[in-house]
């Protein structure tokens, strides 16, 4: 299992079309993908739960990923979060 | 025993006119369908059909949002559409639907009582947030609820609205618009919204008479009733006598026949019979709109609200997407010219990270907000400015109240035109800019503003409201907003006077432009150019082809010289009425007035 905290960097957060990148990028490996924020955990291959998480800029979300493709899911993720989800 | 025959007595509901046209029908009484659950228990060996009816019923939903999608995409543009993804997004959430199915075999539920408690969990974490775009989402996704469960249910929405009618709501979201616009609609009324609501503008786009802000009409308005609505007074009448359908009839005959003569007009200049000519130009927001400018005989785009971009949208538009639409707009108008007023957000119009504020119509908006944020505003102006390359387009800057802002502005347009040099784009290096003239500063000012632009637009919605201090979306001072004001009159009169001394035209692109009763006065002060919403375009310029510069001088004086707003209608409905007779002009209804 891997766990990692991430911060988001885009200014308007993880709203729509953010929220679907991170599914779909979840979608593609086998892991499971957990999303955590202040004690709050949704699946991360859940659209409907990404969009629950009213994640500003500026605010942190605990990732977990686990399973046989872990390693590459979690670096796949850490990184479209540092990529502002390529909005900026 | 209570008789079956009673006779229903005529009831009146004004409104505001939101497009023209006359309809009387039956009322369909459109509510946002809540399906009601209940909660029945089944037994092991239903679970798997109770499962099927899940998956049919989402692969259903699945189909009617993907063609409302492509639908409001060809209507509204693939932009504006995007609101619909976000819900067909939902569909296909493979963790949302496989906890449901699990949950139905588990719990041993029937499928909807199911659906409504898993998707109302988000919903409640949704509604919790304080964020306001969270509570929109919350909506997205009871929409979805209920049209799962609907189609679980095997309701048809739809279903009952069968032969023409007349659509009677709350409100009209987009998807409603849309959907009932491939019915036979024959008119829309609806208790709230104004003339610039998505509902009145898709209307007026799709030819469909409406009437809005009625307050109370889904409350006295039932399902099958008999309504007649007449677009062009803001008035629905609900069991009308024979006597005001006669009327309406002939008044519907009327415009008819008018409407059929102003064809005729469409292709000449709008100029008065001594050659003063007027530019006349159409207000409008979406490029899918520009046909049916041309059709109306308009002259080029007097103001292009470039807010609609952002409508639905969790972000600005880059400069790619926005030159796409610029683009579109002035190929489409070409060789007429467009005028792209840079964003106005704040106020009543909201944008992306439109803050709360306590006077937002004081506040942080238009030309303001632009200015505190230079990259979005540069991306804005080299999108507009590479629109122009060759084409015929203007930029103009909204909510001026300094000449500091005008020139502060110009320096942002020279350092786009910079930028767009050394990416070797093309664009129009003379480019003209102007301001709209809507603060009470700015009109005072008008004489010191004109020397800094190429020309200036009277932008009456808002110098209205701040000249009179009256809010224009609080009814309790609908009474006190009168653009007929006479120092709205004196106000027009010297920025038209301020702007010919500089040697620059003005314009007028507030909805008084579009007032049919205010054209021979405006004619008559010396405006140079009108930007009115593309219906009544041919009226306007009708007018125009009646009425000497000349005698619409002595009309404006005339009616400069009266004190109050009333006494100054007065006077030109009976200049219209003496002057203009073959015009069907309607000072108000007088359907429904006690004799």
């Amino acid at each position: 299992m891997i766990e990692q905290t991430v911060t988001i960097l885009n200014r308007k957060g993880l709203h729509t079309r953010p929220a679907a990148l991170l599914v779909k990028t979840a979608a593609r490996f086998q892991s499971e993908l957990t999303l955590a924020k202040d004690g709050f955990e949704i699946n991360g291959k859940s659209i409907i739960g990404v969009m629950t998480l009213a994640a500003e800029q500026g605010s942190q979300l605990t990732i977990r990923v686990e399973g046989p493709d872990e390693e590459e899911a979690a670096a796949a993720i850490v990184a479209i979060f540092e990529r502002k989800f390529d909005e900026e | 025993m209570e008789s079956e025959i009673t006779i229903r007595p005529e009831v009146v509901l004004k409104g505001i006119a939101a497009a023209p046209g006359i309809a009387c029908g039956a009322a369909y009484l459109y509510s946002k369908h809540v399906p009601q659950v209940q909660v029945k228990s089944i037994v092991p060996k239903e679970v798997e059909g109770e499962v099927q009816r899940l998956r049919n019923a989402t692969s259903r939903s699945e189909k009617e949002l993907s063609k409302i999608h492509a639908f409001a995409e060809q209507r509204l543009g693939s932009q504006n559409a995007r609101i619909f993804e976000a819900q067909i997004m939902i569909l296909s959430d493979q963790i949302l639907m496989g906890s449901i199915e699990k949950r139905i075999g588990a719990e041993l539920k029937n499928a909807e009582a199911i659906v409504a408690d898993e998707i109302n969990k988000y919903k409640r974490v949704m509604l919790a947030s304080p964020d306001e775009y969270m509570h929109e989402r919350a909506h997205d996704v009871d929409d979805i609820m209920n049209r799962i469960i609907r189609n679980i249910q095997d309701q048809k929405l739809y279903s009952r609205l069968e032969g023409e009618s007349i659509i009677v709501s709350e409100t009209l979201a987009p998807a409603d618009t849309v959907v009932f616009s491939r019915n036979q609609i024959l008119g829309y009324a609806t208790d709230m919204g104004g003339v610039t609501s998505h509902a009145a503008i898709l209307s007026r786009s799709l030819k469909i008479p409406a009437v809005v802000g009625l307050r109370t009409a889904t409350k006295l308005i039932k399902t099958g009733d008999t309504i007649a609505l007449d677009g062009y007074a803001g008035v629905v009448v609900l069991n009308p006598t024979e006597e005001t359908l006669q009327t309406l009839m002939q008044k519907r005959q009327r415009f008819k026949e008018f409407e059929e003569r102003l064809v005729d007009i469409a292709g000449l200049p709008a100029e008065t019979p001594d050659h003063k000519h007027i530019e006349l130009s159409a207000n409008i927001e979406f490029d899918d709109e520009i046909e049916f400018c041309r059709q109306q005989g308009s002259a080029g785009i007097g103001l292009f609200r470039t807010e609609s971009q952002l409508i639905g949208k969790e972000r600005y538009p880059t400069e790619e997407e926005q030159y796409e639409v610029y683009r579109a707009v002035a190929d489409g108008i070409s060789p007429h010219s467009v005028i792209f007023r840079t964003f106005d957000v704040g106020g009543d119009k909201i944008g992306p990270d439109t803050e709360h504020e306590e006077n937002p119509f004081l506040g942080w908006r238009g030309i303001r907000a632009m200015l505190d944020r230079p990259e979005l505003f540069l991306a804005q102006l080299r999108s507009i400015l590479r629109a122009s390359s060759g084409k015929n387009v203007r930029i103009m800057f909204p909510m001026v109240s300094n000449v500091t802002e005008i020139l502060r502005a110009k320096a942002m347009v020279e350092q786009a035109k910079k930028e767009l040099n050394t990416r070797g784009m093309p664009y129009d290096a003379g480019v003209k800019v102007g301001v709209m003239v809507e603060i009470p500063a700015a009109a005072v000012m008008a004489d010191q503003i004109a020397g800094e632009v190429d020309f200036l637009s009277i932008g009456t919605n808002d110098l209205i409201q701040y000249l009179l201090a009256v809010d224009r979306n609080n009814n309790a001072v609908q009474s006190v907003y009168q653009p007929f004001h006479p120092a709205v009159l004196r106000t027009i009169k010297h920025i038209i006077e301020a702007g010919h001394k500089r040697g620059v035209w003005v314009g007028m692109c507030g909805e008084m432009a579009g007032d049919p009763l205010a054209t021979v006065l405006l004619v008559g002060l010396g405006i140079d150019e009108l930007s009115v919403i593309p219906v009544v375009l041919p009226e306007i310029k009708k007018i125009i082809l009646s009425i000497r510069q000349r005698d619409a001088k002595r009309v404006a004086e005339k009616a400069l010289s009266l004190p109050t707003d009333q006494e100054v209608r007065d006077y030109l409905w009976s200049v219209m009425r003496d002057r203009l007779p073959e015009i069907p002009f309607e000072e108000q209804s007088d359907i429904g007035v006690p004799p």
